[in-house]
């Protein structure tokens, strides 16, 4: 089946080669990164972990919520899933590979990275989101293969393929919990040391991720006779809406827990975020943009007249994911280090070279993204032919 | 076959390619020599081990030495013939054998392996 | 599809547990020999930093943190901020034990330069965190010890650190103005890699005392073994009020201060003090 992605029309091909171009940049500022070292990025000895890491964690999110579809369909029977299935798992796979190579360009020695395998280590949470991260990535790639396969044959699926489906529903919550766990058990950064962390993380990606998943499912049907079906469509729409309601709750309650018990280690990193501290307020704009990104989706999503409309609901997922991608992508990593452990304001602002690193992430993901529903488009055959 | 030509034509750069090593060593002028390893300028007429035996495993012998002494803070080998060394390579292999371009870069040039001890560890007297 | 939505629920259950028990079995577990160190076996090596010797004599911090970064080629990045590397450094008072949330201090106190390095800690959250075990807590003294071979440069250590103790090379420290010649056998470190202070583990192998104890004039650091009653620093700590750096975190740190009034200083007065009184001699 690989090989329908190897031909395709002209817009296809215009679309790869430009992709490439972005990830040859990437990989050349790499390089320079490999030789020169981390120093190239805005990263410091208060802020060692940045914009790299920060999309990772978007990124676990978006890889986790293709448990969206998958529950209902495989453990409720929500036929009205059943096309969506085949997405929902073709967005996994890009998301969880662009995950790893963001940790990957992140590391001081990537030359090492087998350590992690060749000295297990229980303790660490970091070795367990490896182990986590992995799995899931070959349950993604197993199911999607399988199923698209059988559908191509006509066939059902192999009968030992559903229980490998039905661990991937936990595994998709495990995910991104243990990445949770990368943050929320340190006793060093107290804007993390929230029991809500995990629970906030998972109602962010099941929001953010279907949303994507709702954005692209449009696209395909502009580009193809694929139609997701208005029962899939809606209830997609009702479960972003959903996972919006319940973030944003659980933002709330950080906000409150925080403000009104007037900690300091716990007031200084919002204030940092949303006010900005000893003038260091980079991130302000973009967090007041975040939350009223936020409350403008919501309140589209909400209305069902808005959320029935696709103009407007495509609106509403936009929003969702840019809020989402302010809170995790830039807002939430940053503000655990500032102040840093003496109390002291610190900058940080991703450098050009990181940002095309990060680009040219973005853009191999995109690639095996496009690749991979253009192979499912294939096998159903319903890809307009210009 | 279908586009036999172009099959078997590309069939054949491919090899060319992939044997230019073995040809292109086999065909140039000058054979180059074995390298010469510069003997101990301090005197000293035995190493750790033997040097038939350090010529085959110094690299796992370092390791361990590596691993021992950081990870346990054993800082004693007892060598086969029961002599006693400190485990060092700044300290130790350097001090018999103090000019790292004429005695690890010889061999490590002549076989294209690059370790990379050096970005860390210290040649001694000579600051870098 | 009932039964196997049944049995799936059983399974999720029963997984949910498992999962959860396993963990916690697992984060309590040694993973290695090196991560929780029995408590009475060997030694367990601290500091105390006595802040009544300190005055604001520049000169003598200035030594001590000298004696430690010349001793180990740390990087001098000083025009350079970003890429700052330190194991032992100054900052005062009032910053060192911020989380006191000092708004009216004694006199002596006030802007007071107070050495900070790593706590080597009884409960370290460093060395919990790390993927590789390149830091661990080793059993035999307490030392949270470095392997710059396995470090791969995650900097999970730093981020899980509380107090800031820890480095990393953003780019190849030897690219230091003061690394351009390297005075002794000491390894530097390479680009990547997490360093911060080993309570001079090199030192110690050879029955030495750390290089900032050895730098100090007239025991401003005592460094000893607190598993052995009789030791230096035990009768310091029986004798003096000490304080340490975020207690309440639970990570046990091994560097006590001596926050005592100065006036209660019957031995020898700061070096400052005496030079004064004998016109030369120390």
């Amino acid at each position: 089946m690989l090989e329908k992605a190897l031909s395709g029309s002209r817009a296809y091909w215009s679309w790869i080669f430009a992709l490439l171009l972005v990830i040859g940049g990437g990989v050349a500022c790499w390089f320079w990164q490999f030789n020169e070292g981390l120093t190239i990025t805005g990263l410091s000895r208060d802020v060692v972990w940045g914009f790299y890491i920060a999309q990772f964690t978007f990124l676990v999110g978006v890889a986790a919520s293709a448990v969206m579809v998958v529950l209902p369909y495989y453990l409720h029977d929500y036929k009205a899933f059943g096309k969506m299935t085949i997405l929902g798992e073709f967005l996994a796979i890009p998301a969880v590979i662009m995950c790893m190579t963001f940790i990957f360009v992140d590391m001081g020695m990537p030359n090492r990275i087998v350590n992690v395998f060749l000295y297990p280590t229980t303790h660490s949470m970091m070795f367990w989101d490896t182990v986590a991260l992995g799995g899931y990535l070959v349950l993604n790639i197993i199911i999607s293969h399988w199923t698209l396969s059988s559908e191509r044959r006509e066939e059902p699926p192999p009968k030992w393929l559903k229980p490998i489906i039905l661990l991937s529903i936990p595994w998709a919550v495990s995910i991104h919990t243990v990445t949770a766990f990368l943050y929320a058990g340190l006793s060093a950064r107290p804007f993390w040391m929230t029991a809500v962390l995990a629970p906030r993380f998972l109602a962010s990606a099941f929001a953010a991720g279907p949303a994507i998943l709702l954005l692209l499912a449009f696209f395909v049907r502009r580009i193809s006779t694929f139609d997701p079906g208005k029962q899939a469509i809606d209830t997609l729409a009702k479960i972003v809406t959903y996972a919006m309601t319940v973030n944003v709750f659980f933002v709330l309650m950080e906000l409150f827990t925080a403000l009104y018990s007037d900690i300091p280690e716990h007031v200084l990193h919002f204030q940092f975020l949303f006010m900005g501290l000893e003038g260091e307020n980079t991130l302000a704009p973009w967090m007041w943009a975040s939350s009223i990104l936020a409350i403008v989706a919501l309140i589209i999503l909400i209305n069902p007249k808005t959320r029935g409309n696709y103009g407007w609901l495509k609106f509403g997922c936009v929003a969702v994911v840019a809020s989402l991608w302010i809170d995790k992508g830039l807002g939430m990593v940053i503000a655990g280090f500032v102040p840093n452990p003496l109390g002291k304001v610190v900058h940080y602002w991703p450098t050009a070279p990181e940002l095309m690193i990060s680009f040219a992430i973005y853009a191999v993901g995109a690639l095996i993204l496009t690749g991979l529903y253009k192979i499912a488009l294939e096998v159903r055959g319903q890809l307009k032919t210009n | 076959m279908y586009d036999a030509s172009k099959i078997v034509a590309g069939l054949a750069v491919f090899v060319v390619l992939a044997t230019s090593p073995l040809w292109y060593n086999a065909l140039s002028a000058a054979s180059p020599e074995a390298p010469e390893l510069q003997k101990p300028t301090n005197g000293s007429t035995e190493c750790v081990e033997a040097t038939d035996y350090m010529r085959a495993n110094h690299m796992d012998l370092l390791d361990q030495w590596r691993d021992t002494v950081v990870r346990d803070d054993i800082r004693t080998y007892t060598s086969k013939a029961g002599k006693d060394y400190t485990m060092s390579l700044s300290d130790t292999c350097l001090d018999c054998h103090p000019k790292k371009e004429q005695f690890c870069d010889a061999c490590h040039t002549y076989s294209a392996v690059t370790p990379y001890c050096w970005d860390c560890h210290v040649i001694p007297e000579e600051g870098q | 599809m009932k039964s196997s939505r049944r049995g799936f629920l059983k399974f999720a259950g029963l997984s949910a547990v498992g999962v959860a028990g396993s963990t916690a079995v697992a984060t309590r577990t040694k993973a290695s020999e090196e991560h929780e160190p029995p408590v009475t076996e060997g030694k367990r090596l601290a500091l105390v930093v006595d802040l009544r010797k300190f005055s604001k004599d520049d000169a003598l911090l200035d030594k001590i943190t000298a004696a430690c970064h010349d001793a180990h080629n740390v990087p001098d990045f000083a025009d350079d901020p970003k890429n700052e590397v330190k194991w032992i450094w100054t900052e005062d008072f009032e910053t060192a034990f911020h989380e006191q949330e000092f708004h009216y201090i004694r006199e002596d106190l006030k802007g007071k330069a107070t050495l900070l390095l790593c706590n080597h800690c009884g409960n370290p959250p460093c060395t919990r965190v790390c993927p590789t075990q390149a830091t661990w807590k080793r059993a035999s003294d307490g030392v949270v010890m470095m392997d710059w071979h396995r470090c791969i440069g995650c900097r999970y250590c730093v981020v899980a650190c509380p107090y800031g103790s820890r480095s990393f090379n953003w780019k190849d420290p030897r690219k230091a103005p003061n690394l351009a010649k390297i005075e002794n056998t000491f390894p530097t470190r390479m680009r990547g890699v997490v360093e911060k202070c080993t309570f001079c583990d090199e030192r110690l192998a050879r029955g030495q005392q750390p290089a900032c104890v050895e730098a100090c004039d007239n025991g401003e650091m005592v460094f000893g073994d607190l598993n052995d009653p009789e030791s230096e620093i035990r009768q310091q700590l029986a004798d003096h009020l000490t304080i340490r750096r975020k207690p309440g975190l639970g990570t046990q740190p091994e560097v006590y201060y001596i926050v005592e009034d100065p006036r209660t200083l019957q031995e020898v007065a700061p070096a400052a003090e005496v030079f004064e009184e004998e016109g030369g001699h120390a």
